[in-house]
């Protein structure tokens, strides 16, 4: 399999190319363009616009909904409608209904550190598989690759048990029960353990791209195992970590199984359980939820609208190998 | 120090061997907790919980009792689930069935986008966002955005513009196809409102695996391609000959990504309440394995070992065929 | 993953939803603190009870309610951890389910009423049922949950604590009650808050314009279901997203065919689903389903309130929590309910459902004495109507509660569960929940879904009713 690496341009020196062909192709292409092909990029556009619009139906009525009111103006004149007044009510309802200083502060409080530790001990381990001979390396990955992809509901009635009977000092977790469960500590060790199988597996391949020949010449220059990861390999690894700190962030941040199964206190859990407190609270209000929804998924949204980039080559990384 | 990293081109295992053992006795120990703490949480969180859960489908237990409460009942919780609620389990897994076949469409149609997109259109990186923007939606919001926005019978977008007559979309489990199978009642078939969620999965999914491809395609030797069209090649036998074998590392993630997703299919028909005809095998396990029945522990992990033993057994096919062709 | 992960039965907003049964009859005297009582003494107990309270006379003179916060008494054993041993009973934490506006505001007001200082720690309602059996197992102090099969399900596995003292301290409280609030070990282990009782709504103004009058009996109701019908009327507003809108018209069903005892037997796992007395509840019903709205199984129960607000259903089964959809005071004056009506005259109308809510202390809370003292404090009337004057959707448990403030809705609820003879909860109240949501539930939308098929679904809720042990 060739590699595809972040600029997406792999592989294209082991086909030959040859700079002169190409351009003479490139030109024969746009004169043929020119002459014939219009019809069918408009069929292209007209295609595309219709799947876009599509696409945009079931998020942008909600959009244009959360700004208008349910009981006075959505219900009698229907969701197309144009808008007797645009209000911002809805938002601040479910801001302070749904708790969402509150929630959106646990939020963080978990993802950070899982985000940081997940990438932290994926790439010590994507590491030393790919630098060292290591006898278990291909098994390792294996099991990390495999892992991950397990279903989670299966792994929750002893993972449960486990937190329940698992001693834990209270001044080291927000409960003061004196075991794991109910602490957001539960929540990162399971988002840990299991995003650790991909973000191997992602790197992994990644740094099997990065020449052999610089880790030795480190070597040799008397970095130990430590320098070598942290001085030569880390900051060549900088771009992948990025792609897929980004992508891990969302996952991690949507999360609502573990969060909501593991954290039974209110006043502990994560910013997604929030639409489930508004929508059974205001399930007929169809807007105000529509506005929590929104306010939900912005910091997701934004994520992806401003690391683009960094986002997609974090899902196609998975895809590349050495 | 005269620790040596691997060398640049894999040599022979025996060689491989010898190398390492040039590291020092730091050096080792130091690789050994490198790797050994992330796979020892990794084991111990999701390998030995997986392993549990198979034992546990062989026992009784009341999760609120003690772990001395647990006692052995051999097969009795997969008799049960496969005489008596096998008309859930059937029907869960046929449903999972549908998903594979369909989100396997919604992968071509993704590809097809990535294709499309990917002959230089205009506004292509807007296209773009916009069909990929439901992936970053968490499934809570996305299950809320359809149930509420679109499928409601009453109040749904969807009634509004289907001909003759509102349906509904969410409660209807009536099939839209269906067959007898022997043993087996009822028959088994796909349910309307199954038909219906499949769309909301298809929102979701297409945009995923477009964005694999955009950039699968975009390492594919350009010249590769003029040179299938110079050669009078057209656009279908360009792509099938040329386009799609380089594609082929791409491909094997969405064949994974796509059977897992179908396999492990759980968030989106919870959100929308489970409602009959809907379950996939996720639903059902979270449902007896959590929730107020979660006391029936045992008759919850069969179920789960169905689901775990589907997911491995695709598990095992990937990684077996995955890493022989790149490693060893 | 957005996982909400199990489906409970009950996915109401801000509702709690009715289950389980008590019933209430004249002959109360129980020797409740007998250790062995059974199933179905508790039923009767029930029985007694709900209707004593209820009354508006307020039977009860057994003076104001004693701020039982300071009964709250040495705690048994193992107890408090208590960090405030000379300044009252310390602070403790109570888990709830009140998850609406509304509920939550009323819910604050009626602890603060105690004195006893909380944190309330609330979970949206559907998630807390969810996921009642892992918060159970570390819970808050205190916890809200449901009387009745559904409270005795956990305290006879040792997660709850045991409050009989708290109940010795306890005025207003009738034994109909007490029995709802006891496992079946004879001791209590719930404080019953309020009830509301499922019946069918309408608007009072329809029913005027068009000359409808009540029915009693099923003659009259299907009769008038006709009228309406050829009024251009749907007659009955129909919900089940989430399965359990039409458990509450099964039990009605049930109570009024086959009656009070029947249902008790059948919710305890005594009796066949293939019975021909479980048939005829199911061709009984569908006697109406003409007249349902179509699609039930896929419309919310707040769907069905939008429904009947805007006139086009006529009439809605439903719990007086129903009133909780509106807003505008107008719809709210015009709604009114009256009993389910009588189908079999050996029984008349003399069963009702009304769902009892209150509170539960954990088995082995961090403070005690404080849990004992809020939940104390949460049975005694000053908290109940300090609740009642921010949500007044509910009636009292405690038969000292204030009961001149209640509006028209309230008096007749109150009136409503005092004149019955039986009082019932809710199926998945009366049975084990798991049961109820995913076989009887399932079996409820397969019947609405192809009522043709009763035979085949009874016949799956048969078999799978012998891998449950009920109590």
């Amino acid at each position: 399999m060739s590699a595809v690496t972040l600029d997406g341009r792999s592989g294209s020196e082991s086909a030959g190319f040859d700079p002169e062909l190409f351009d003479q192709v490139r030109l024969r292409r746009a004169q043929r363009r020119g002459s014939k092909v219009k019809p069918m990029r408009m069929l292209l556009h007209g295609f595309l616009v219709v799947m876009a619009i599509g696409w945009l139906v079931p998020i942008g009525t909600a959009i244009y909904n959360s700004f208008r009111d349910y009981a006075t103006d959505t219900r009698t004149n229907g969701p197309f409608a144009a808008p007797e007044t645009l209000t911002l009510d809805n938002y601040r309802a479910a801001w302070d209904v749904g708790e969402m200083s509150k929630t959106f502060g646990n939020t963080a409080f978990i993802v950070i550190p899982a985000l940081f530790l997940t990438l932290l001990l994926a790439a010590i381990v994507a590491y030393v598989c790919t630098r060292y001979s290591w006898k278990f390396n291909i098994v390792f990955l294996v099991l990390f690759t495999a892992g991950n992809l397990m279903p989670q509901q299966v792994l929750f009635q002893p993972l449960f048990q486990f937190f329940k009977y698992m001693p834990w000092p209270d001044f080291l977790s927000d409960t003061d029960t004196g075991n794991l469960l109910g602490t957001k500590i539960a929540v990162i060790l399971i988002h840990v353990a299991f995003q650790i199988g991909f973000c191997t597996f992602v790197l992994s391949n990644f740094m099997k791209t990065i020449p052999k020949e610089i880790s030795e010449a480190a070597a040799v220059d008397g970095a130990g195992v430590w320098r070598g990861f942290f001085q030569v390999i880390l900051p060549l690894t900088r771009p992948a970590l990025a792609a897929l700190g980004t992508l891990e962030f969302t996952w991690l941040y949507n999360d609502f199984f573990w969060g909501s199964v593991l954290l039974n206190q209110g006043d502990e859990r994560p910013i997604t359980s929030s639409i489930a407190v508004l929508n059974g609270q205001y399930g007929s209000d169809f807007n105000l939820v529509a506005a929590a929804s929104i306010l939900i998924a912005l910091p997701t949204l934004l994520v992806y609208l401003i690391l683009q980039k960094q986002f997609i080559s974090g899902l196609t990384l998975g895809a590349s190998k050495g | 120090m005269e620790a040596t990293a691997a060398p640049p081109s894999r040599p022979s295992l025996k060689a491989r061997r010898r190398r390492s053992s040039t590291l020092t006795g730091r050096d080792r120990m130091w690789l050994w907790l490198m790797v050994g703490i992330p796979a020892f949480l990794h084991i111990a969180l999701v390998w030995i919980p997986a392993g549990l859960t198979v034992a546990l489908s062989f026992s009784e237990w009341d999760n609120l009792a003690p772990l001395s409460d647990i006692s052995a009942t051999g097969f009795r919780n997969y008799w049960i689930i496969f005489t008596i609620f096998e008309g859930d389990l059937f029907a869960a897994l046929f449903n999972n069935l549908m998903l594979v076949v369909w989100l396997t469409v919604c992968s071509a149609v993704g590809m097809l986008f990535a294709y499309l997109l990917d002959k230089n259109v205009r506004g292509s990186a807007i296209y773009q966002s916009i069909y990929y923007f439901p992936v970053v939606l968490s499934l809570a919001v996305v299950g809320f955005i359809w149930k509420s926005t679109m499928f409601s019978r009453d109040r749904g977008l969807l009634n509004e513009i289907w001909p003759g007559g509102p349906v509904d979309f969410v409660g209807d489990g009536s099939k839209l196809f269906s067959f007898d199978v022997p043993f087996l009642d009822p028959a088994l078939g796909l349910s309307k409102n199954f038909a219906a969620l499949l769309v909301a999965m298809a929102w979701r999914h297409i945009g995923y695996i477009m964005v694999m491809y955009l950039a699968g395609l975009k390492a594919v030797d350009p010249s590769l391609r003029e040179a299938a069209q110079i050669d009078g090649c057209n656009e279908w036998q360009s792509f099938r000959r040329v386009v799609f074998p380089s594609l082929r590392p791409i491909n094997v993630i969405v064949v994974v990504i796509t059977v897992i997703e179908a396999l492990r299919a759980y968030d989106i028909i919870a959100a929308l309440n489970e409602p009959r005809g809907t379950d996939v095998m996720g639903t059902l396990v979270t449902k007896s394995l959590l929730g107020e029945g979660g006391g029936r522990v045992g008759f919850g992990s069969a179920y789960g070992v169905v689901l775990l033993l589907l997911c491995l057994g695709f598990i095992i096919w990937y990684v077996t065929n995955h890493y022989r062709e790149s490693e060893i | 993953m957005l996982g909400s992960r199990k489906e409970p039965n009950n996915k109401s907003g801000n509702t709690r939803n009715p289950r389980r049964e008590m019933t209430k009859s004249t002959e109360s005297s129980h020797k409740r603190r007998g250790a062995g009582l059974n199933r179905r003494d508790f039923m009767i107990g029930g029985t007694a009870a709900l209707g004593g309270a209820a009354l508006l006379a307020s039977c009860g003179d057994d003076g104001d309610a004693a701020p039982v916060a300071t009964t709250a008494a040495p705690a048994t054993t193992a107890a408090p951890t208590t960090t405030a041993a000379d300044t009252g009973p310390g602070s403790t934490s109570l888990g709830s389910n009140y998850s609406g506006e509304k509920n939550r505001e009323a819910l604050a007001a009626a602890v603060a009423a105690t004195g006893v200082e909380t944190m309330i720690n609330t979970i949206d309602h559907n998630t807390y049922q969810e996921n009642f059996n892992t918060y159970i197992q570390q819970p808050d102090d205190c916890v809200s949950w449901f009387a009745g099969y559904r409270m005795r399900a956990f305290a006879g596995r040792g997660v709850l604590g045991d409050i009989s003292d708290v109940w010795s301290g306890l005025n207003g409280m009738s034994d109909g009650f007490r029995s709802a609030a006891s496992g079946l070990d004879g001791k209590q282990y719930f404080v019953p808050f309020y009830f509301y009782p499922w019946a069918v709504h309408y608007r009072k103004s329809l029913f005027a314009d068009n000359g409808y009058s009540i029915p009693t009996t099923w003659a009259e109701f299907t009769a008038l279901c006709d009228t309406m019908a050829a009024d251009g009327i749907t007659p009955l507003s129909a919900a089940n997203d989430g399965r359990w809108p039409q458990m509450g018209m099964f039990d009605m069903l049930n109570l009024r065919v086959n009656g009070y005892d029947y249902h008790v037997s059948l919710m305890g796992g005594n009796e066949s689903w293939e019975s021909p007395e479980v048939k005829n509840i199911f061709s009984t019903w569908s006697d109406i389903l003409p007249y349902y709205q179509p699609d039930a199984n896929g419309r919310t129960w707040e769907d069905g309130a939008g429904a009947l607000r805007e006139k086009e259903t006529g009439m809605y089964l439903i719990g007086t929590f129903l009133t909780s959809q509106y807003t505008e005071q107008e719809v709210l004056d015009d709604i009114d309910f009256f009993l389910f009506p009588e189908v079999n005259p050996e029984h008349g109308q003399d069963a009702i459902e009304a769902p009892i809510d209150g509170f539960m202390m954990a088995a082995s809370p961090d403070n005690e004495t404080a849990a004992k003292a809020l939940l104390g404090g949460m049975g005694s009337a000053p908290a109940i109507d300090a609740y009642i004057a921010v949500d007044p959707s509910v009636v009292a448990a405690n038969s000292n509660a204030d009961t001149s403030g209640y509006n028209a809705l309230q008096q007749r609820s109150a009136e409503a569960v005092g004149s019955a003879k039986y009082i019932a909860q809710f199926l998945d109240r009366d049975t084990d929940p798991s049961f109820a949501a995913d076989v009887v539930g399932v079996g409820i939308a397969d019947f609405l879904g192809s009522p043709d098929s009763i035979d085949t679904f009874l016949a799956d809720i048969e078999a799978k009713k012998q891998t449950y042990t009920f109590e």
